[in-house]
C-alpha cells in the first residue's frame, strides 16, 4: 500500500484546483432554481450530473459544498437509492444505484420533496387490496 | 405458444406489475432511463407514461465482419435490475453470439421471428459487409450480404451498431481486401435489387418489400458506449419512433456535440495550454491533448459526459487523446498522434533530406527516425511522439 502510494506520488497526478471551473456555475444554477421555487411552488428543477462534463474531483467538490442537511432517506427499489437533503434546504441529492451498487443516475433536485419519496397512488391502491385480502383471510379463519 | 403470445402482447407496465415491481421502482427506472437517453429530467413523466404503454419489440441482431467488441461492450454493461428490465423489454430473437441455438435451429429462429413480426422488428447490425467474395464471411452457409438484405427487407428500422456497420470501420480501411462496406453503403448499392433471388421460400411469402427506404440509425464507436446502444433501443421502445438524427444518421442526443465542446479540458485549449508529450508538465497538469493528436474537435460522441465503465472516465480523462473512433474513415484519417492541424504528409524536419529526391526522402526519414531513436537511447532521453508517429 505504502509502496504503491509512493509510486503514485512520484507521478504527481492529481486533480488540480484549476480543474474546478464547473462547480461555481452549478452553484449559481442551483441558487437560481431555489429563487424560482420560492417564487412559484411548482417550479421544481432537476440537474442531471451525468449530462455535465465534470472534471475529475469536481463532483466531489460540489457534493462537499452542498453537504448534508436534516434528511437522509434510503429506498430499496430495483437496487438501493439514497435521497439526501443537502445543508441548503430544498436542494436534494438523489442517487440511484443498481443491485451492484453502481450509480445509474445522480440528480440534484430543487424541490420541496423529491417525487420518488412520495407514496404513489397505484402502490397505495395495490397495498389497500393486499390489506383487504389479508383481513378477509383473518376473518375467514376466525369464523371457522 | 399462446402463453408466449400473451406475454409478448403485454405492455411494459403490465409486465412490471406482474413481476411485483412497484410504481416507485418504475419511476426510478424512468429516471435512469432518461439519464441514459440523454433526455432532460423534465421528460421523466413523459417517459413513464410512454413506457407504461410500450410493447415488446422483436429484435434481430446480425453480426458480420466484426470483432465482437460491440457485443462485448453491451453485455459487459449488462448489470442486474435496471438494464435487465430493458433487455426484458425487448425480444432478442436472434443474436448468434448470445443465443443458445446454433446452425439450422438458429436460422429457423431468425426466420420465425421475421415471419411473425414482418415490417415491425428492429434489425441491429454490427460489422461491415464484404462484397468482393461472398465466401469471406458466411453464417450457416448464407453470405453476409444475402442475410442482411433478406433480413433488412422486413425490418421497421435498421440500427448499425459500431463503426464497422456504421462506416465500414477497420475492414473497410485501406486496402479493404474484402470489399467491405457499411450498412448504409450496402443499402445504397443493393437497395433496389430484386430480393426474390436471395430470400428463402419461407420468408418470400411475406416479403415483396425493398430495403432502400428503411430508416437507418448509426451508432458508431469502436466500440460504441454501452448506454448509447441501450439508449437508442430504449428510445424506440419508449416512443416507438427513431430519435432525431444528424447528417450521418447518428442520434443527436448522443452525437450532437463534439468531444472537444464537452471536454473538461477545453478551457486549457482556449488558454493555449497544451501537453507536448505524454509525460511533460502539461500532461501532469491535465492540459489539452490537442497537440498529441486529440481528434476531439472533429469527433462527435458522448464520451465526455456519459463516460465509460459505468461513468468512471473516458480516454482524455486517462491522459490519452481521442482517436475519433466514431467518425467515418477514422482508421485511414492520418496518424493517431498527429495534431489535426498538421497535414499528414508534411514533416518539416525532412526538408534537408527531401532535397535529395522524393524516393530518397522516405529512406532518409527512416534513417532520421532510427538515428533519433538510437541517440535517445544513448542519451537516456525520452522517445517523442514524432518518433512513435514515424515508426
Amino acid at each position: 500500500m505504502n509502496t504503491s502510494s509512493s509510486v503514485l506520488d512520484s507521478f504527481n497526478i492529481q486533480a488540480s484546483n484549476e480543474l474546478t471551473w464547473n462547480v461555481l456555475p452549478l452553484l449559481h444554477q442551483i441558487k437560481h432554481a431555489m429563487d424560482d421555487l420560492l417564487n412559484n411552488k411548482n417550479n421544481n428543477a432537476v440537474i442531471d450530473l451525468r449530462s455535465i462534463p465534470l472534471a475529475p474531483g469536481e463532483e466531489e467538490n460540489l457534493l462537499n459544498i452542498l453537504g448534508q442537511g436534516e434528511v437522509k432517506a434510503q429506498l430499496n427499489a430495483l437496487g438501493p437509492s439514497e435521497i439526501i437533503e443537502t445543508q441548503f434546504n430544498g436542494v436534494w441529492l438523489v442517487t440511484h444505484y443498481n443491485d451492484e451498487n453502481e450509480i445509474v443516475s445522480r440528480h440534484i433536485e430543487i424541490t420541496y420533496m423529491p417525487e420518488i419519496l412520495r407514496s404513489q397512488t397505484q402502490d397505495i391502491k395495490s397495498a389497500c387490496e393486499r390489506l383487504s385480502q389479508s383481513l378477509a383471510e383473518k376473518q375467514g379463519q376466525e369464523s371457522h | 405458444m399462446t402463453n408466449h403470445k400473451k406475454l409478448k402482447d403485454r405492455t411494459l407496465g403490465e409486465a412490471m406489475r406482474s413481476q411485483g415491481i412497484s410504481r416507485r421502482s418504475f419511476l426510478k427506472f424512468c429516471a435512469a432511463t432518461a439519464s441514459m437517453m440523454a433526455l432532460p429530467p423534465s421528460m421523466i413523466p413523459a417517459i413513464a407514461s410512454a413506457l407504461e404503454k410500450a410493447r415488446k419489440p422483436s429484435v434481430i441482431w446480425l453480426s458480420f465482419q466484426e470483432c465482437t467488441g460491440c457485443t462485448e461492450s453491451l453485455t459487459r454493461s449488462h448489470t442486474a435490475t435496471i438494464e435487465n428490465l430493458i433487455f426484458d423489454s425487448i425480444s432478442l430473437d436472434y443474436h448468434h453470439t448470445l443465443q443458445a441455438a446454433s446452425g439450422e435451429a438458429a436460422e429457423q429462429a431468425r426466420e420465425e421471428a421475421m415471419r411473425e413480426n414482418w415490417g415491425e422488428y428492429l434489425l441491429v447490425v454490427d460489422g461491415s459487409i464484404p462484397t468482393k467474395d461472398m465466401g469471406y464471411s458466411t453464417i450457416a452457409g448464407i453470405s453476409n450480404l444475402d442475410m442482411f438484405l433478406q433480413t433488412a427487407a422486413g425490418a421497421a428500422a435498421i440500427i448499425s451498431v459500431g463503426t464497422c456497420a456504421a462506416f465500414g470501420g477497420i475492414p473497410h480501411a485501406k486496402p479493404n481486401p474484402t470489399g467491405a462496406y457499411s450498412v448504409y453503403d450496402i443499402i445504397k448499392m443493393y437497395g433496389n435489387a430484386e430480393l426474390d433471388g436471395i430470400s428463402s421460400a419461407s420468408i418470400k411469402n411475406n416479403s415483396g418489400g425493398s430495403v432502400h427506404d428503411k430508416p437507418i440509425i448509426t451508432v458508431p464507436g469502436c466500440p460504441p458506449i454501452p448506454v448509447v446502444i441501450t439508449g437508442v433501443l430504449t428510445h424506440y421502445l419508449t416512443f416507438g419512433t427513431i430519435p432525431e438524427l444528424d447528417h450521418l444518421g447518428r442520434p443527436k442526443a448522443f452525437y450532437g456535440q463534439s468531444i472537444h465542446d464537452r471536454c473538461y479540458r477545453r478551457p486549457f485549449y482556449d488558454k493555449g495550454l497544451f501537453a507536448e508529450t505524454f509525460d511533460d508538465e502539461g500532461a501532469k497538469k491535465g492540459w489539452c491533448l490537442y497537440k498529441l493528436g486529440c481528434k476531439g474537435p472533429t469527433t462527435y460522441n458522448a464520451c465526455a459526459t456519459t463516460k465509460w465503465n459505468n461513468g468512471t472516465s473516458f480516454p482524455i480523462e486517462s491522459g490519452h487523446p481521442c482517436l475519433g473512433c466514431s467518425e467515418p474513415h477514422f482508421w485511414d484519417g492520418g496518424g493517431f498522434y498527429k495534431a489535426l492541424a498538421i497535414p499528414t504528409i508534411d514533416i518539416p524536419t525532412t526538408v534537408v533530406y527531401a532535397a535529395a529526391g522524393a524516393t530518397a526522402a522516405g529512406v532518409a526519414l527512416g534513417a532520421l527516425n532510427q538515428s533519433k531513436k538510437k541517440n535517445a537511447i544513448k542519451q537516456h532521453t525520452k522517445t517523442t511522439i514524432d518518433d512513435l508517429e514515424n515508426e
